[in-house]
């Protein structure tokens, strides 16, 4: 049986070989890249399988970019880039924009006398307050029988799964149109980071201050990741919750937010991405005579705090009245680094599937978690970051006993020789999932246009796993060697407390 | 629990956008854009066949990448379990896999099978069980042997019987730590009554119950290819794929029919349902109550209100409760309708702690207005075109077709029920949009489950009427069943 799988396994490996080159060649005849004279870059790949088309527009500015004392401005940016603009969205934009000014200038004067910290006027703030909110209504005016319409006519016009998302990292924003809404949407979306509107500012940040609610307040497992990744992470952005903190939420403003946009939506530091049922030769001209309105700006300064080297083991300790949960992370480089390939080899070996060395030895052997993960890429990867574990100890096993686990794991690594089936298994498993992710417009326009951010060439979509290919055994043991040392190492557990005394209802607890 | 838990970290990763007439002076409007004609697009309609022993097969070839993927859907699901063994489709639906066959163990198939990249995975829910491959084409042979030999030969070994059931049991004793989990378990609760074998959920004792006999007797009771659909799609020649099929399939014989227990709902009476969690901020508010099937003539016109009053982004709810009010960042709901029996009526919204009643007073205004102020023609005319301009997002790959098709034989609807559906949307009227209203939105007669922590809340709990508390306390496991452990919420 050995032997025959063995020799099945070189097939498979020649095979899928040459499946991929025949997917870059094929992707090479039927992809194209511009870069327009603004500097937006536009991709469109030809995937006539039905008469639709999905993009993605990747911004390359995400939550590492809020500015001090404003955490949350990229993703309020995001929720804003729904509200509208000059022509979408308002009864009468001239009258609207100058009662906007004036909801801008009182919100200015009454965050200045709310925020003093001595000769607060509290009755000032008060009439201040009570001024922002008659001007918030009076612009509403303009703007109230036409709620939503961007994401009315996206949504009337047959669009489907229209969304965003903000990350550390990036912005982007996507859905999928039937084909003959091309120039509809080239319209729409370029117009949108043409003259964005920043209207209901204020309104939507309550909206957004309950998706951090949902998200993390009041979510255990949320909680751990924010506390965590702030510990993880002493300089460098990446310790700023992308969702942002509860009162910066509460203090920025729709100038804040506007300033934003102008600094960092500058046409170079945007790829759109088509992938569909289009011909290239003719939606090149559509999209470009579109998003060719947005004036060219200088490009924005990427200087961030460099994270300095640890030295020192972190922990953090959440006591939940919930079940307990084990996080820990490694730093390592970025995603430019000669050895991001290992790190995606060391994900797959220890996490994917039930061959995995976690699922192993925590799940089948040592049955002391009911899942067990490593993987790189937390909390984001442009940026230097964390290789990270978790894993869910099962009732009566405690974080204690799955984190040495992990240690035994990761021990293993660092002192033997992963073994020639699991390499060739991790590569093997590279390429397919490569062809696996080939055969959606939406999945497609999220890669090429990812790659395309970060790399300036799509085609790095499939050179990485080529990487991959060449990854040796002695780099994995070599980079589990360099990166999995306790100064480089930061813990983050909940652990069970029970409930304050005289709340025996608190529904918590694996029976009380 | 692994992708429950991968989907959680992707999540927490990121922060999305969205759980869910125009001015005449602008020089260019977005309705000056032509928009042509939609070429016409005819998808490939996979191929049935129906072999003599009842076994049913849809082929739908897919030449795009080198792949072949296929799913066993057989009928009977936890729905048909005894509630004194709940949670055995689960331990069922994972050991199927992990128990390998007469021949080889789970953990010799894992390295088979990972050695091609290649998964052939179990599973349940409440009317079926699944089994289904992945896997690239040149590697069919040696994976569609696989799949048969477990749908044919699984031994369900008994250490693996074990690690389920300890994941199941770490399951349960985490379910109360997330809000929206307990509000999505106490509302079907409330809906099909807590018994229902659509609402129940597994305790330690029903898992511990479950023996290795339970799963073989399961097995045999249910996999005859009387009672199975086959769908496969990907890159092979239809002729040769069902020969391969018939030869393997062909011989089979009948077995008993699955039988479909009708089960009868006991919604809750109406009324304020309280679940007390300390450990949050914001109270998850569903109103409940019963919907209907999609077999009834209302389900067109249920559509089109659904997506005007909570479905889309443009929607009422969205509108007022979200985008005027910002009183929440999810928020929807409708008149839920479900393939063979009654789906769940729901409208949700999850608010911070002191803006509960005035959510629920929000949504209350909201189902009052419906009365005075109906779905507009102009509403109707954009959750019509919503629907209909994304209708081919209902066919636009040959996979989307072959699981629609197997869907509606496995429920017993017309193969063409699709189709059936645009002509229908088509000629839903404002009156249709106002009855379904009228006959399922009742606010006298709905449950209204609250998830939160009341010391927070806007007005006192009691306030509400009588307090109907409800208590999500875990039944403890049968002695020794669960290692001691200080501490770990015993």
């Amino acid at each position: 049986m050995k032997v025959r799988s063995l020799r099945v396994l070189v097939l498979v490996l020649c095979l899928s070989a040459i499946a991929l080159s025949q997917d870059l060649a094929s992707f090479e005849k039927r992809t194209v890249v511009k870069k327009l004279a603004n500097g937006l870059t536009v991709i469109i790949c030809e995937r006539p399988e039905a008469p639709v088309f999905s993009f993605f527009t990747h911004v390359d500015a995400g939550s590492v970019q809020d500015p001090l004392g404003k955490t949350g401005l990229a993703h309020m940016f995001e929720h804003m880039a729904f509200k509208g603009t000059d022509t979408i969205g308002t009864r009468d934009y001239a009258d609207e924009k100058v009662a906007l000014a004036k909801v801008e200038t009182v919100y200015g004067e009454y965050i200045h006398e709310r925020d003093k910290r001595v000769d607060r006027d509290d009755k000032k703030v008060k009439e201040l307050e009570q001024e922002w909110r008659d001007a918030m209504a009076a612009a509403d005016k303009f703007s109230a029988p036409y709620n939503n319409e961007f994401g009315k006519i996206v949504e009337t016009e047959g669009g489907e799964g229209m969304n965003a998302f903000t990350s550390w990292d990036e912005t982007a924003y996507h859905y999928s149109f039937p084909v003959n809404r091309l120039e509809l949407w080239a319209y729409l979306e370029s117009e949108r980071f043409l003259q964005p509107v920043m209207r209901q500012f204020y309104k939507e940040r309550n909206v957004v201050i309950e998706e951090r609610r949902m998200r993390v307040d009041s979510e255990p497992f949320g909680r751990l990741l924010e506390q965590f990744t702030e510990e993880a992470f002493a300089a460098q952005s990446y310790h700023r919750p992308t969702i942002g903190w509860v009162s910066d939420l509460n203090s920025f403003s729709a100038t804040d937010a506007k300033n934003f946009f102008d600094k960092y939506y500058v046409p170079s530091n945007i790829v759109v991405t088509v992938v569909g049922d289009v011909k290239a030769a003719e939606a090149m001209p559509i999209i470009e005579k579109y998003f060719s309105r947005i004036p060219a700006r200088p490009k924005p300064d990427e200087a961030d705090t460099t994270e300095p080297p640890q030295n020192s083991e972190r922990r953090v300790v959440l006591h939940e009245q919930s079940q307990p949960v084990y996080l820990e992370g490694y730093h390592r480089p970025d995603y430019r680094s000669p050895d991001d390939q290992v790190y995606d080899a060391l994900t797959d070996l220890l996490s994917s599937g039930r061959t995995s060395r976690l699922y192993r030895a925590l799940v089948r052997d040592k049955q002391i978690a009911s899942d067990a993960v490593g993987f790189s890429g937390y909390p984001g990867n442009k940026y230097p970051h964390l290789f990270a574990f978790y894993a869910f100890p099962i009732p009566g096993h405690t974080t204690q006993e799955v984190g040495d686990a992990i240690h035994a794991e990761i021990e293993r690594l660092k002192k033997e020789d992963i073994s020639d089936e699991e390499l060739k298994m991790i590569k093997t498993r590279a390429k397919a999932n490569l062809i696996r992710s080939l055969g959606s417009n939406e999945g497609l326009a999220f890669a090429l246009g990812f790659y395309e951010a970060r790399y300036d060439d799509w085609r790095e979509l499939f050179r990485s796993v080529d990487r991959i290919e060449k990854v040796t055994k002695a780099d994995i043991r070599r980079v589990a060697n360099q990166t999995f040392v306790p100064g480089n190492l930061t813990v983050g557990v909940i652990e069970f407390a029970p409930p304050p005394p005289g709340t025996a209802a608190a529904p918590q607890g694996g029976g009380q | 629990m692994k992708r429950a838990c991968s989907l959680l970290l992707m999540t927490l990763l990121a922060a999305t956008f969205f759980t869910g007439t125009t001015q005449t002076w602008a020089q260019t409007s977005w309705k000056q854009i032509p928009i042509p004609k939609l070429p016409p697009f005819k998808p490939a309609e996979p191929k049935r066949i129906e072999l003599p022993n009842g076994m049913v097969i849809f082929l739908q070839e897919d030449h795009e990448l080198p792949l072949i993927d296929g799913t066993a859907r057989i009928r009977g699901g936890e729905r048909s379990v005894p509630a004194e063994k709940a949670g055995l489709i689960d331990i069922y639906g994972e050991v199927w896999r992990t128990g390998g066959t007469k021949t080889q163990t789970g953990d010799q198939l894992d390295d088979f099978l990972e050695q091609r990249a290649a998964k052939v995975e179990t599973g349940g829910t409440g009317d079926s069980t699944t089994i289904g491959w992945s896997c690239l084409k040149e590697d069919f042979d040696d994976v569609f042997r696989v799949f048969n030999d477990l749908l044919m030969n699984p031994e369900f070994r008994a250490e693996k019987i074990e690690i389920a059931q300890k994941g199941a049991y770490d399951g349960i004793s985490r379910r109360n730590d997330d809000a929206g989990q307990i509000a999505g378990r106490e509302a079907a609760k409330l809906v099909y009554g807590a018994n229902s074998p659509l609402a129940r959920v597994p305790e330690y004792a029903t898992v511990a119950a479950v023996t290795r006999k339970d799963l073989v007797e399961w097995h045999e009771r249910t996999v005859h290819p009387n009672n199975i659909i086959v769908g496969v799609v990907g890159d092979f020649d239809s002729a040769k794929m069902e020969a391969r099929l018939r030869e393997a399939f062909g011989s089979w014989q009948k077995g008993p029919a699955s039988e479909n227990t009708e089960i009868k709902p006991e919604t809750a009476k109406p009324a304020y349902y309280l679940v007390e969690k300390r450990d949050v901020n914001q109270s998850n508010i569903q109103m409940l109550a019963l919907g209907t099937t999609r077999r009834n003539p209302d389900y067109y016109a249920i559509s089109v209100f659904n997506e005007a009053f909570g479905g889309g982004f443009s929607s009422r709810l969205v509108n007022d409760i979200r985008t005027t009010k910002g009183l929440a960042y999810a928020v929807g709901g409708g008149i839920g309708t479900s393939f063979d029996h009654d789906g769940m009526l729901r409208l949700m919204v999850r608010t911070k702690s002191a803006t509960t009643f005035e959510s629920i007073q929000a949504l209350d205004e909201e189902i009052g207005n419906l009365a005075q102020n109906p779905i507009n023609g102009e509403e109707i005319s954009r959750a019509k075109d919503s629907i209909l301009n994304a209708f081919v997002f209902r066919f636009d790959s040959p996979e989307k077709v072959l699981q629609e098709k197997m869907t509606y034989e496995f429920y017993g609807y017309p193969l063409d029920f699709l189709e059936k559906y645009q002509e229908g949307i088509e000629h839903v009227t404002k009156a249709d949009v106002a009855k379904v209203a009228a006959k399922y939105l009742h606010r006298d007669q709905m449950a209204v489950l609250v998830v939160g922590n009341p010391a927070e809340f806007d007005k006192a709990a009691a306030s509400l009427g009588p307090a109907n508390k409800i208590d999500v306390t875990i039944p403890a496991a049968p002695k020794g069943l669960l290692p001691e452990q200080p501490g770990a919420g015993q």
